[in-house]
């Protein structure tokens, strides 16, 4: 490496780092765009009504929407705690 | 029937009305009689950009309200006898724009035209997505900068879920990139997305990149669409979309650095 490449490097990138930040951005935005609109009100109810029965956190329940064709599916994960 | 081109973006300042005004004159130039579309109701701007804006009598808004026919409205541009320029209103509310209306006004115009240039205002309000929703092709506006990057996205979003051909289930809007305000320099210094860097993230079909240039700002402060200074770099790249447009194979010319006479004598990078 040369004394000119030295300097060079030295010298963040900010394109690297603006493509780095869409590439995550939209990725995100892609996914939440093709939810149904009614699905964080459905969220928060289920959560509620969990919660009703069994004592947990709200980062232990996690809501997933996947859509592969025609096919559609809400995935729904809770992660109940170990003693009761 | 006409081909009925949106030109959006989202984000403003692009360069949206710069490109609607150059490749409406493009593809009139080539002989396809084209008509070209503000639908910016409230600020409107191609008529500027197009210089025609002291021959404006009727608007957009009027033709859909019926207070004056299409071809009262249409102002026939003086360069080119196969262009023709529809205002849209300053005085009136964007919510003066139905799908009723505007698709009655382009119904008409597809008997008689060949290209129907939409100018999209910035934004996702009602001008923008009556702007988008009747089109055949999709000219998406970018520059090669992080929120324009991320609204492009978006106005996709908006094409694929919101359009006439969306709703209906048919063949789905062509998308096209054009990348403004490009610097192949900034490029190669890695201070600005490059149109690889673009296209991962977006991945259309590329139509062109038109480099950052003077004849842009000279081609507005007179009015002259920027397609129409065939010396300049601007020019060219438009001519060159149009040309690729159409069908026509042309190798892009304004990503690379344009290389200086040193280089040129010596033969380096």
């Amino acid at each position: 490496m040369s004394l000119l490449d030295y300097f060079r490097s030295s010298k963040p990138n900010s394109a690297s780092l603006a493509k780095e930040r869409l590439q995550i951005l939209v990725a995100h935005e892609r996914t939440s765009r093709n939810q149904p609109s009614y699905l964080p009100a459905l969220q928060r109810e289920i959560m509620e009504v969990i919660r009703k029965y069994v004592n947990v956190d709200q980062d232990a329940i996690t809501v997933h929407f996947d859509q592969e064709g025609n096919q559609e599916t809400l995935e729904l994960n809770i992660v109940l705690p170990e003693d009761r | 029937m006409a081909r009925i081109i949106v030109v959006t973006s989202g984000k403003g300042g692009v360069g949206k009305t710069t490109t609607s005004a150059a490749i409406a004159m493009g593809l009139a130039k080539r002989g396809h009689k084209t008509a070209v579309i503000d639908f910016d109701v409230g600020l409107r701007n191609l008529d500027l950009i197009m210089g025609c804006e002291r021959r404006v009598v009727y608007d957009l808004v009027n033709v859909i309200n019926n207070e004056a026919t299409l071809n009262q409205a249409l102002i026939k541009d003086k360069r080119c006898e196969q262009l023709f320029i529809l205002p849209a209103s300053q005085t009136r509310d964007k919510d003066a724009l139905t799908t009723e209306g505007v698709g009655k006004i382009l119904e008409e115009l597809s008997k008689d035209f060949a290209y129907i240039v939409c100018d999209s205002p910035a934004g996702i309000e009602r001008g923008a997505t009556m702007a988008m929703y009747f089109a055949d092709d999709a000219f998406v506006v970018t520059n090669p900068e992080v929120s324009s990057v991320r609204d492009s996205d978006r106005m996709l979003g908006i094409l694929s879920s919101k359009s006439r051909r969306a709703e209906k289930g048919e063949e789905a809007i062509n998308e096209y990139l054009l990348l403004t305000r490009y610097s192949p320099e900034r490029v190669r210094l890695g201070e600005m997305l490059s149109v690889d860097d673009v296209q991962d993230i977006l991945s259309l079909k590329l139509l062109g990149v038109i480099p950052e240039s003077k004849a842009v700002l000279n081609a507005s402060n007179s009015g002259t669409p920027v397609i129409l200074d065939e010396e300049s770099d601007a020019g060219q790249a438009y001519s060159d979309i149009v040309a690729r447009y159409l069908g026509e194979d042309k190798p892009h010319r304004f990503i690379e650095e344009k290389k200086g006479i040193f280089s040129k004598i010596f033969g380096s990078k």
